[in-house]
């Protein structure tokens, strides 16, 4: 039994050390390829400070993935190219390997640490700034302002099947278009008028739920200039589809003559409006007479 | 005939009623796409007639739901179509006999009209910058080029309101029109914003939500 | 132990075989009950409720009642109700007593209490509704092709993603189980039945009940809230929402007696010797789905109800502004939800890992492991579901606790993924159709797992949450693994359970196919997902036609392969039928010890097992045959 037994070993010896070979060498070549080719195109890009921190966070996730996929393709390979039944009319068994527990032991360890790691990075990235996601009312994590007076709030009313935003700043004028200014912590106040949708500022990073009744609060620090896709990212009902429009990040003088002209355009609609609020309760309509 | 022919035969028999119920499986969903109506052009830009009522014709699927409708000029030739075919890049003067009484606006803020020429609306003959959010009845936007325009509905004490489609001018009715400017080519989706279904919540489903009522496609070529 | 009682009438000929307790007298029950329900419905309703029906032109108290009526003829038709009322009339009970007076063809249109019926019941059933679930898939992708071309209105548009979604989740959480579970579990752990016979019959004639109901959503305006069924857009939508509820109330409730019935199977009924460490790991698999069957589709029911009672009643459940809270839904949804796509995932883990030792011709690697990592998966699941909910607003303090949750459900993941590679590690492997599906799986399962991490990551979701990102993430782990799991369990099984071979060239073909029309349909979606193109969507930004147009054609691609796979069944079962040997596969495992076809009574003696599962390379060890208990008198 010894001298088979050897050469059992000798045997499984090699075919670790060639599997290990290939994926050091795949994973070599493949991680830099990912992370300095694929990387740098990964989304939402670099259009706000959370979409930067967003897209180095995916850069991390691509990188730590890549030679885990790496290893369970590479051994798939070497096992259906070494360990293939090459005279498949007789049925033979293979050797009756029912486990081995050093493997099991350094898998858990390595996997676990790896998981650790990853919930740990992500609850880091995720309490520096919230990462342009949506927080609810009580946010946990305030981006810092970049400069005095570089605050601004801004309320996405979603409804139905448009976006419009308001201003409480500026006389609680509400629009159908957005510019923001440039360097600007920008606090983004999310709720709907009647089903859940969700505003996704794709350049910017930014993605809250809209639900009725709720103010989801998601924060943006916005950098130069940019033209960003604002789309519904919860199906809402007929034109979800076709809930989307542009918004804009502009120097801040252009931004202060922008909703100036706003606030004059809108004026009478202004009027009508009920006092800006966190949450509106449009009452039940029904039909008069 | 054989036992392994009658088999081939009643298996293709069996896949040929399969092939027609699924054919009439996905003809089921292939209805309810509603023709179009187009603007009538003229040498001052192109002209378009709608109509709203508060209940569409009774023998339509749907006898008790609020409809927008295509017209012409006096109110006629009613059609039951919500796809509108426009020019591009042209001057758009759309005229709409409102006949439904109002529902009231569920955000004020469309009160007033927005991506008209002037920024204005003429309800009744009257040019005006918006109306009373609470005697909307309707609206007509076409998001995708900022319009949206309100109609005004109906008095409450109305003595001869229409009930079903097709209504004509004797009836009570408000008279609105606008003029906007058509994007370049392209299919664009308009939609009303008032709450206006009644019996569903919000006042925003059924012929809200169902193409062919109070939502349609804007076909610019 | 009791021999089976056969029933003692002659069997009828022609059109008479149709009278009796049977689908077809269920159908006509069932359209006999929507009316009465409806008219019931249409006549009780106060004053506050007929406003709102008159208004919308539309009664869903009528509706649903006509549904739940038209389910309890349905239930009456098919023979349910017989062995209840005996009882109440005094008749002793009877263990394994096949109600149907049916035989040969018609035994699979009725009642049966024999698991091996119930079974293949399931998998016509499952089949039937998985290819009119792919065809609205098809349906789909084909209104994608131009984002300004509309081939279905809008609605309709909506009401196919819903149903593709519906149809497929309800009808493939009894996907693989429903077939395999109920044919082969009684076997491996050596019982001639499932516990509950009866309910096992029932929980697939629910099942189906559901499917139908879920077909006429169309006929009152379909459904515009995709498979999730959001709140208050739910309650705002037409009639169609009401067949929603009713399906998913039906599959609920079919899923959780399901559960119950296979947890009291693999608890009480194993055979001697058969204790917990020697359990197939197809049975832990099953076991470890059946608690989450159990435990999580009563949720979704409760969900449902307060859904139904808003719609009909004019309660606020899910209204805000009214006192609800839309959050309300979501969160009892994903309680069940999260759960629900373990439930899927599972089975498929539990079926790749039972059928790699046959061809790799070496024991499962890591027995305890997979086993744990079964158990690890079922249990962590239920502690996961808010990362659905991570943009939603919901408490920014509770996001990293999911994030590690969800995390961690990788770890019992990877346990899988380990022992399926060890099962390889110097095997002699064997490349048939079973064995390319489960490698199949393992490649799918991968990205779809890999891009589960990235979705469970906060701010990565941030990017990610609501757009085709997530479309391709659950399709890798969904189709790319379950389904093809689905089908290495038919090529695999089929020989025991129908006695024919299906064609192993077409098998061939058909996998290799779906496989790269699989790939090449969803992992573009990934970066259409990064791209920016939201899920549900009926247009799209243009520059992202091309892509569109690419994964279209490539799903046509894939439905040309499941002609494949249908024309090899019609071909194999209904044609050419060569009869399959008992053993095709060489497999040790204790269903491969039956005769084929397996008879009425599955054994002739109950097995008493001594030795592990995979006696693989062992030697000595003959296949695995059941130890003949000594002849005692009467059995």
């Amino acid at each position: 039994m010894s001298a088979s037994g050897e050469a059992v070993n000798v045997e499984g010896t090699r075919h670790w050390r060639n599997v290990v070979l290939l994926w050091l060498l795949a994973s070599v070549i493949m991680v830099p390829v990912v992370v300095f080719v694929l990387g740098p195109g990964l989304p939402p890009g670099n259009g706000s400070v959370e979409a930067s921190g967003q897209t180095s966070d995916n850069i991390v996730l691509l990188a730590l993935a890549t030679p885990v996929a790496l290893g369970v393709l590479v051994y798939l390979g070497y096992a259906l190219w070494a360990f293939r039944e090459r005279t498949p009319e007789v049925v033979l068994d293979g050797p009756p390997i029912r486990g081995n527990s050093s493997v099991q032991f350094w898998w858990l360890i390595v996997t676990t640490t790896l998981v650790l790691f990853l919930a740990g990075f992500g609850t880091i990235r995720l309490l520096a700034d919230g990462a342009g996601g949506g927080q609810g009312p009580n946010p946990l994590a305030t981006p810092s302002v970049p400069a005095v007076g570089s605050r601004l709030v801004v309320q996405v009313v979603a409804q139905q099947w448009q976006f419009n935003y308001r201003f409480p700043a500026y006389g609680g004028v509400e629009t159908n278009q957005i510019e923001l200014p440039e360097n600007t912590l920008v606090q983004f106040n999310v709720t709907s008028l009647d089903v859940i949708h969700s505003f996704w500022a794709y350049e910017l990073g930014v993605k809250a739920d809209a639900n009725p009744g709720v103010n989801n609060i998601a924060y943006v620090t916005t950098k130069g200039p940019l033209l960003f896709h604002v789309r519904c990212a919860e199906l809402c009902g007929l034109w979800h589809g076709y809930m989307f429009n542009q918004g804009q990040v502009v120097p801040k003088t252009q931004f202060a003559a922008w909703i100036a002209q706003q606030r004059v355009k809108f004026a009478p609609a202004t009027k009508t409006l009920p006092p800006y609020s966190k949450t509106y309760f449009p009452h039940a309509q029904r039909r008069a007479g | 005939m054989t036992a392994v022919g009658k088999r081939i035969v009643g298996i293709t028999v069996f896949a040929a009623i399969v092939c027609v119920v699924i054919g009439l499986y996905i003809g089921l969903y292939l209805t309810n796409v509603p023709g179009s109506a187009a603007a009538t052009e003229t040498s001052a830009g192109a002209e378009l007639y709608l109509g709203t009522v508060p209940a569409a014709a009774v023998n339509d699927p749907h006898p008790t739901w609020v409809s927008y409708y295509a017209v012409d000029a006096g109110a006629k030739n009613w059609q039951h179509k919500t796809t509108y075919v426009l020019p591009a890049n042209t001057l758009v003067h759309v005229t709409i006999y409102n006949f439904d009484s109002a529902s009231a606006l569920r955000n004020n803020w469309f009160g007033q009209p927005t991506g008209t020429v002037g920024g204005v609306i003429t309800l009744d003959g009257k040019t005006t910058q918006g109306i009373d959010p609470d005697l909307a009845s309707h609206v007509f936007s076409i998001p995708q080029v900022g319009l949206a325009v309100p109609l005004e509905g109906i008095s409450a004490t109305a003595k001869n309101p229409c009930s079903n489609a097709p209504c004509d001018l004797s009836f009570d009715h408000t008279t609105t029109t606008f003029t906007f400017r058509t994007p370049g080519k392209g299919l664009y989706r308009w939609q009303c914003f008032v709450p206006c279904a009644a019996g569903y919540i919000a006042g925003f489903g059924g012929p809200m939500q169902t193409v062919g009522y109070m939502d349609g496609f804007i076909k610019v070529v | 132990m009791s021999a089976i009682a056969m029933s003692a009438t002659a069997p009828r000929s022609g059109w008479r075989k149709l009278i009796g307790f049977n689908m077809l007298t269920g159908i006509l029950l069932g359209i006999a009950g929507w009316y009465v329900g409806h008219f019931i419905g249409d006549h009780i309703h106060g004053a506050n409720l007929a406003y709102f029906s008159a208004q919308a032109g539309e009664n869903d108290i009528a509706i649903m009642l006509g549904y739940f009526l038209g389910v309890v003829g349905f239930l009456i038709g098919l023979g349910f109700a017989n062995y209840p009322v005996k009882r109440l009339l005094g008749h002793p009970p009877s263990l394994a007593a096949n109600e149907s007076e049916a035989h040969g063809l018609m035994r699979y249109f009725s009642l049966s209490t024999d698991h091996k019926v119930v079974a293949k019941q399931y998998m016509a059933g499952i089949g039937v509704f998985f290819f009119v679930a792919g065809l609205n898939a098809m349906l789909i992708r084909t209104e994608l092709l131009q984002p300004d071309v509309h081939v279905f209105g809008a609605n309709q548009y909506l009401t196919l993603v819903g149903m593709h979604g519906s149809m497929m989740m309800g009808t493939m959480t009894s996907g693989l189980l429903g077939p395999f579970a109920t044919f082969l579990v009684p076997l491996m752990i050596g019982s001639r039945r499932m516990a509950f016979s009866r309910l096992s019959a029932f929980t697939f004639w629910l099942l189906m009940a559901g499917e139908v109901i879920l077909l006429t959503t169309i006929f009152f305006g379909g459904f515009q809230t995709g498979w999730t069924g959001y709140q208050p857009l739910g309650a705002q939508g037409t009639a169609g929402y009401d067949a929603y509820i009713c399906f998913f109330a039906l599959v609920g409730l079919s899923m959780t007696l399901f559960g119950f019935n296979l947890i009291v199977t693999i608890t009480t009924m194993r055979a001697r010797g058969m204790t917990w460490s020697r359990l197939p790991i197809f049975v832990w698999g099953t076991f470890a789905t059946a608690w989450l069957m159990m435990l999580a589709a009563p949720m979704l029911i409760a969900a449902l109800l307060m859904a139904a009672s808003d719609r009909t009643v004019q309660t606020a459940f899910y209204i805000p502004g009214q006192g609800g809270s839309a959050y309300l839904f979501q969160n009892l949804f994903w309680v069940f939800g999260h759960p629900e796509v373990y439930i899927l995932a599972l089975p498929g883990m539990a079926i790749v890992l039972e059928l790699m030792p046959v061809f790799a011709r070496k024991p499962l690697w890591g027995y305890r492991l997979a086993v744990a990592g079964l158990l690890g998966i079922s249990f962590l699941s239920f502690f996961v579901w808010q990362h659905h909910l991570f943009v939603s607003g919901i408490n920014a303090d509770l996001r990293p606790f999911y994030m590690l949750s969800t995390e961690l459900i990788s770890l019992p993941t990877g346990f899988i993924f380990l022992c399926a590679m060890g099962t390889l590690w110097r095997g002699r492997i064997r490349l048939t159709v079973p064995m390319l599906f489960c490698l199949g799986w393992i490649f799918n399962f991968l990205w779809g797992g890999i891009s589960g991490v990235f979705n469970s990551d906060v701010p990565s979701d941030v990017t990610t949450h609501g757009s085709f990102f997530v479309m391709a993430h659950f399709h890798y782990t969904i189709m790319g693994g379950l389904i093809f799991a689905f089908f290495a369990g038919i090529y695999y099984w089929v020989p025991k359970m129908y006695g024919v071979n299906l064609n192993e060239r077409l098998g061939k073909i058909h996998f290799w196919t779906l496989f790269i029309a699989f790939n090449s349909t969803f992992a573009p979606l990934f970066a259409l997902g990064f791209m920016g193109m939201p899920r549900r969507v009926v247009t799209y930004n243009p520059s992202f036609t091309s892509l569109n147009q690419w994964v279209t054609i490539s799903a046509y691609v894939i439905g040309l392969s499941m002609l494949v796979f249908l024309f090899n069944v019609v071909w194999s079962l209904l044609i050419k039928r060569e009869p399959a040997t008992i053993n095709p596969w060489h497999a040790k495992s204790i269903e491969w010890t039956l005769p084929t076809p397996v008879p009425l009574h599955d054994f002739d003696r109950l097995p008493v097992f001594d030795a592990d599962p995979y006696p693989y390379g062992v030697e000595a060890a003959p296949a695995r045959a059941p130890a003949i208990a000594p002849a005692r008198g009467s059995a």
